[in-house]
């Protein structure tokens, strides 16, 4: 038995190491820079990140808030569509295109929004070619609105496939009893659906905010200029000025706002494992 | 054919849906109203990949020509010649990407199995830890990894890009290899064990083969990832690593749209292909039946 213990945590161990190591380490190292002053442990730092960069931290929260309602509007409309409408084919097509952004990666989407986006680009050659602007009007996304259109358009096809997956799981006869009692689509879905799946919902949501307080490519490259968002200003204290300090108490800062998230998101995974090992068990 | 199923359509909306059929009529407005709202979400979706196609076959193209001037495959020839950066940034990031597989399976298969098999103390803490990466924004992470490795002297080496990708990979080759473990049949490894077969003997004949499409799985996910992987190696691996993303990045920002555009195209053929061969696993309605 002790030898099998031992056998078992050998096994992990290797994992565990790489875990810790890159992870666990560099993520209290950051924690520890955050606060270290010259002269012990004080607020130095994030007094000159919020002097700094307050702007931008408004700015990120804006646009992550903005970009996860207009995922969750999406992919519960889509999401809704697909488990409610009457016609097959519909329900077929838009199955077959919603999901191509899920495995195009964030450099790709960004690079595409870049060409697609610009004051030049296909978008508004486009619109310009049906008369809807004039060249006149023609204005670049290439701003926030930029960042929230590249963050909607790879999130919402990630939060769709958990959402749909979640309401293809429901009992249809439980629609159907709605159904036939007389409500409507709009009233099954608010009434019935949604609030049986509403764990996913925020699941969906909690990983793609992460996944957006996350990315440098899209800030990068499609948010030129100020104000920027919070990834690319730690890029930059890092690259320009070697300042960890700041860097680090602003990544402190995106912690923050994800870190209550993330203790909902550990609740319910774990809430969910144990499921899956009861399920396992029987 | 088409009135074959139509046919079946109906005799299950019939028998299953009574209610439905009364309730929502599938009416010609109704209808139109769902197919316009899906061609604007096809639209949204499928003009910025669009722009990027042509962009890659562009020759040139300036404003205010809203198509591209000139078309061809000068660029191609660029990006294909083997002294391009483009080919030496080819081989770097698929070097990068198949070490990464083969260090997130070295130490995956062993903790899956454990994980898996053997009862372990604090074991769903194990498995939390190995899902922290995913919970938190990790660009603060990949800087502290950065300023370590400075001083390990592993910055701006493939060893260093790899350990920083390989640490993301690892949440999914752990969590994937401990299900893969998990539905092996124990009683074909005891029969084994029975019939004289050693433990190392019973786990490469018996229970590796059966885990072996999960173990395949994860190696995809952990290939794409790190293929994909922009922002750790931007940190640790610039300027000397140069995977395909950090190419794309560089020849974007110069305002070289072409070569960016046909990187990115070239990041796209595993992606899209991936997603073609799980097609079936990602159903909705399989994805509903993960985690019961």
């Amino acid at each position: 038995m002790n030898q099998s213990r031992t056998l078992t945590l050998l096994m992990v161990v290797p994992a565990l190491l790489m875990v810790v190591g890159l992870f666990v380490v560099p993520l209290l190292a950051s924690m520890e820079s955050a606060f270290a002053t010259g002269e012990g442990y004080g607020f130095a730092h994030f007094a000159k990140a919020i002097e700094l960069y307050g702007r931008d931290i408004l700015y990120t929260l804006g646009i992550v808030s903005l970009s996860a309602v207009l995922i969750a509007l999406l992919s519960i409309a889509i999401g809704g569509t697909l488990t409610l409408s009457g016609n097959r084919r519909l329900v077929a097509v838009l199955a077959a295109v919603y999901r191509w952004p899920l495995f195009i990666p964030f450099i790709v989407a960004a690079q595409c929004m870049r060409t697609f986006l610009a004051k030049n680009g296909l978008m508004n050659n486009a619109l310009m070619s049906a008369d809807v602007i004039t060249p006149l009007e023609a204005v670049s996304f290439l701003d926030w609105s930029g960042i929230v259109f590249a963050f909607v358009w790879k999130q919402t096809a990630f939060a769709t496939l958990m959402i749909a997956g979640a309401m293809a799981a429901m009992e249809r006869s439980q629609i159907q009893a709605a159904a036939n009692l007389g409500a409507g689509k709009a009233r099954i879905l608010f009434q019935i659906i949604l609030p049986q799946v509403s764990g996913t919902v925020g699941v969906a949501l909690i990983l793609s905010i992460v996944t957006m307080l996350s990315v440098l490519s899209v800030p990068l490259m499609i948010g030129t200029g100020t104000p920027t968002m919070l990834t690319a200003d730690m890029a930059f204290r890092i690259s320009s000025y070697g300042d960890y300090g700041v860097a680090n108490a602003l990544g402190f800062i995106s912690w923050l706002m994800t870190a209550g998230l993330a203790w909902y998101y550990l609740r319910f995974s774990m809430r969910n494992q144990q499921q899956s090992l009861k399920g396992g068990a029987a | 054919m088409m009135q074959t199923a139509s046919h079946e359509d109906s005799v299950i909306e019939g028998s299953a849906g009574k209610g439905f059929q009364l309730r929502f009529p599938a009416g010609i407005a109704g209808v139109a109203i769902q197919a316009l709202l899906i061609l604007l979400l096809a639209v949204a979706i499928f003009g910025p990949l669009l722009n990027l196609l042509l962009w890659a076959v562009a020759e040139v193209w300036y404003f205010p020509h809203k198509l591209p001037v000139t078309y061809g495959t000068k660029y191609w020839e660029q990006v294909f010649s083997p002294t391009s950066d483009a080919f030496s940034s080819l081989m770097t990031s698929v070097i990068i990407a198949l070490t990464t597989v083969f260090v997130c399976l070295l130490v995956s298969v062993p903790a899956g199995y454990a994980l898996a098999r053997r009862s372990m103390p604090v074991r769903a803490l194990v498995m939390l830890l190995f899902l922290m990466p995913q919970a938190f924004p990790n660009l603060a992470v990949y800087m502290n990894i950065a300023r370590l490795f400075y001083e390990l002297g592993l910055n701006g080496t493939i060893a260093g890009v790899v350990l920083v990708h390989a640490v993301h990979g690892l949440v999914f080759s752990v969590w994937i290899t401990v299900a893969a473990f998990s539905g092996v049949d124990e009683d074909l490894e005891k029969a084994a064990r029975n019939l004289g077969a050693s433990p190392l003997r019973t786990f490469f004949t018996i229970t590796l083969p059966q885990a072996l499409p999960g173990i395949l799985a994860a190696s995809i996910f952990v290939f794409l990832e790190s293929l994909d992987e922009f922002t750790g190696t931007f940190f640790v691996g610039a300027p000397d690593v140069i995977t395909l993303p950090m190419l794309l990045y560089n020849a974007s920002m110069e305002g070289n749209y072409q070569i960016a555009s046909i990187t990115a195209l070239i990041l796209l053929v595993p992606s899209i292909l991936f997603m073609l061969v799980v097609e079936k696993f990602m159903r909705p309605e399989m994805l509903a039946r993960i985690g019961k």
